[in-house]
């Protein structure tokens, strides 16, 4: 299992209040990492951090066998190496079908002459179905996005997460909004997508990480707390203190 | 391929149908081509509303598709009219003064002949040299590139400024207005090289040939509906398919766009540039139609006209803003030309030429408030195409996170 990306020494403050406090963390490929953590433990600040979403003020981001330093990069830049992220809450585009949707996210060139001249390649509508299939919403397909359930929506981003085909996954809480159904659905998913590739998931749930079956990092105040096997942080006090015994 | 783009895009089909028939009845009607039923200005008007009609959808699918609501493509509709009025008045010009001096004993000098045209053309700012900027006004080849490169350059170098600093929403609009004024301040100046106030004139004269206004104006009207017809297909193109996809996205969440890994950046300078250079090429096809172009026409004022008539025609549908621009200039011209006649109020009476820019005040807002999709949104009343319910259902995140679970358990 190589390291695929590394986070070290990562700081970022916002107005005064330091948001990630010398964050350090890294993913081998392929892995399964959750991470959980109370309420602005700065999880979500943590995926804009690698996405380029936000500059730290301090550390570095690695990334890939190169280790090149992600920060320098810009979002779509950091997209195109193959680091896709589902939202926290789900961001489609509602005016667009679902079809466009997953077409839009489909991992093909992304210049704009490229797109233009040569907007589909030759597989793309079977990826598209077996992607639809694989969400559950072939019979949605042509539907705005924007009437689907909200459980829908969750998982027409996982089926775009796909889609790109990243090396590493981010993703935000998935299971929020789904039924035990669907939430077992996404377990098997993501823990399918784990096998060959890097995958970060941040959820509060606690039944649900403990399906994943994985390493557990355990975010408070910006910083790492704990990590380990699931069982071994739910037994560590201070994660008890701050977290779990809320 | 191109088949299935016009199947997948009937309206386009449509469109072009609807604008032959037209072009044909037009023809048909016209002194130039036709019976004389209708006249030569009247002709020339509707020639000039088509321009108007192309620049408003470069204006829809910048605005309307991409979110950007770029308040200058009237200044590279005006730098267009400008770089063909060039030539035109250069040309024109030309003829006259060799024929004059053909009568001299000895045969004029090129020298002689440049200089007399100079003194003809800038002899209103009290200059007989030619400027720089007048270079290439000789050849009609070169202003014609002039026509698409100048638009295109500026509107690219301005767009790489502008969004390579994300600057969006008002910031962005402002800075087009910026833009447009800073450009009509500079033309206005004698010493701009372009006549300051007094612009270009008599370019509804063709050089070289001798024709009448009625077979130039029909010939123009041609040329304006083949480029609306274009302009069409071309900007069709554009917002079909996974480019139109990308567009709309970047109008929606240009954020989400990023992360999926689009520049999203460079499709804006794209959409800006193509549209910039399909603007000035509208101008172009319209100023000689009105005779005269001065900086007044690239006043911020004329773009800010041009966002209305798109806003009420219907943002995000091309043929909105063809109803928008048409409607809305020809009224103009009926309000502000005197055909409308006056209300007497008995203790007021309304002048149409004084009031007619309240009144499209007052439809503007009246639409915004109550229509936003505007004229072209009657078109889905046809029940034609499916509505697409818009906004989002509210957040949902971890603050609800109890809520959420309890929604879990409750199937
Ligand atoms: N752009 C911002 N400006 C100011 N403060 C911010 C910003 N983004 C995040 N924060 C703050 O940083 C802290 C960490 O936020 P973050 O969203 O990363 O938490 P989280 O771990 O994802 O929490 P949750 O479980 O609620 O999603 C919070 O206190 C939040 O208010
Ligand atoms: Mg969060």
């Amino acid at each position: 299992m190589a390291t695929l990306l590394e986070v070290s020494g990562v700081s970022v403050t916002f107005d005064g209040f330091k948001a990630i406090n010398n964050l350090s963390l890294s993913i081998g490929e392929p892995e399964m990492r959750a991470i959980i953590g109370p309420n602005g433990a700065g999880k979500t600040t943590m995926m804009d951090i690698i996405t380029g979403k936000t500059k730290p003020d301090e550390g570095r981001v690695l990334w890939g066998e190169m280790s090149r330093n992600l920060l320098g990069m810009s979002e779509s830049r950091i997209a195109q190496e193959g680091i896709g992220r589902k939202f926290q809450r789900p961001t489609v585009f509602e005016a667009q079908s679902v079809r466009e949707n997953l077409q839009l996210a489909l991992k093909n060139r992304r210049g704009a002459f490229a797109v233009w001249l040569r907007p589909k390649g030759p597989t793309d509508d079977e990826r598209i179905d077996a992607l639809a299939e694989e969400i559950g919403l072939t019979d949605e397909l042509e539907r705005p996005s924007g009437e689907l359930s909200h459980g829908q929506k969750q998982w027409l981003e996982i089926g775009m997460l796909l889609a790109q085909e990243p090396r590493l996954l981010l993703v935000d809480e998935p299971a929020a909004g789904m039924t035990p159904a669907e939430r077992q659905h996404t377990t098997d998913l993501l823990k399918r997508a784990a096998q060959t590739r890097a995958v970060i998931v941040v959820e509060h749930d606690m039944e649900f990480v403990r399906r994943l079956e994985c390493k557990v990092t355990v975010l408070h105040e910006g910083r790492v707390l704990a990590e380990g096997s699931i069982d071994h942080v739910t037994s560590n006090q201070e994660v008890i203190d701050v977290y779990l015994g809320r | 391929m191109q088949r299935s783009f016009f199947f997948r895009n009937p309206s386009i089909l449509v469109f072009i149908g609807l604008l032959a028939v037209f072009t044909l009845a037009v023809t048909l009607m016209s002194a130039g081509a036709g019976s004389g039923a209708i006249s030569t200005s009247f002709v020339k008007t509707l020639g000039r509303t088509l321009c108007l009609c192309l620049v408003a959808i470069a204006m829809d699918v910048v605005w309307g598709y991409c979110g950007i609501l770029s308040l200058g493509h009237f200044a590279f509709f005006g730098i267009g009219g400008y770089a063909i009025g060039m030539w035109l008045m250069y040309a024109r010009t030309e003829e006259i003064v060799v024929s004059s001096l053909a009568g001299a004993t000895l045969p004029p000098t090129p020298q002689e002949v440049s200089d007399a045209i100079g003194s003809q053309i800038f002899g209103v700012v009290g200059s007989s040299d030619f400027p720089a900027i007048w270079a290439f006004a000789h050849s009609l080849p070169l202003q014609l590139l002039a026509v698409v490169l100048v638009p295109g350059l500026l509107a690219l170098v301005f767009g790489w400024l502008a969004f390579r600093s994300r600057v969006t929403g008002v910031y962005l609009s402002i800075l087009t207005q910026a833009m447009t004024l800073a450009l009509s301040l500079y033309l206005f100046q004698n010493d701009s090289g372009l006549r300051g106030n007094n612009g270009l004139s008599g370019l509804q004269n063709m050089p070289g040939e001798d024709l009448g206004q009625d077979v130039i104006s029909i010939r123009f009207f041609w040329a304006s509906a083949l480029a609306l017809g274009l302009g069409y297909v071309l900007f069709g193109w554009v917002v079909s398919g996974k480019m139109g996809s990308v567009i709309r996205a970047i109008r929606d969440d240009e954020a989400r766009v990023r992360f999926l890994g689009y520049h999203v950046e460079s499709y804006k300078l794209f959409v800006f540039t193509i549209t910039a250079v399909v603007a000035g090429i509208a101008g172009a096809l319209y100023y000689p139609q009105a005779g005269i172009i001065n900086p007044a026409e690239i006043a911020p004022i004329a773009s800010i006209y041009l966002a209305v008539w798109v806003a009420i025609g219907g943002r995000g549908r091309l043929y909105g803003a063809v109803i928008g621009a048409a409607l809305v200039s020809l009224a103009s011209t009926w309000f502000t030309g005197g055909g409308a006649p006056p209300i007497d109020l008995g203790f007021y009476r309304v002048i149409w030429t004084d009031w007619w820019l309240v009144l499209l005040g007052l439809v503007f807002v009246l639409v915004t408030l109550f229509f936003p999709k505007g004229i072209g949104g009657l078109v889905d009343l046809l029940g034609i195409n499916r509505p697409v319910k818009q906004g989002r259902t509210g957040d949902y995140g971890p603050d609800v996170g109890a809520w959420r679970k309890r929604e879990g358990e409750e199937e």
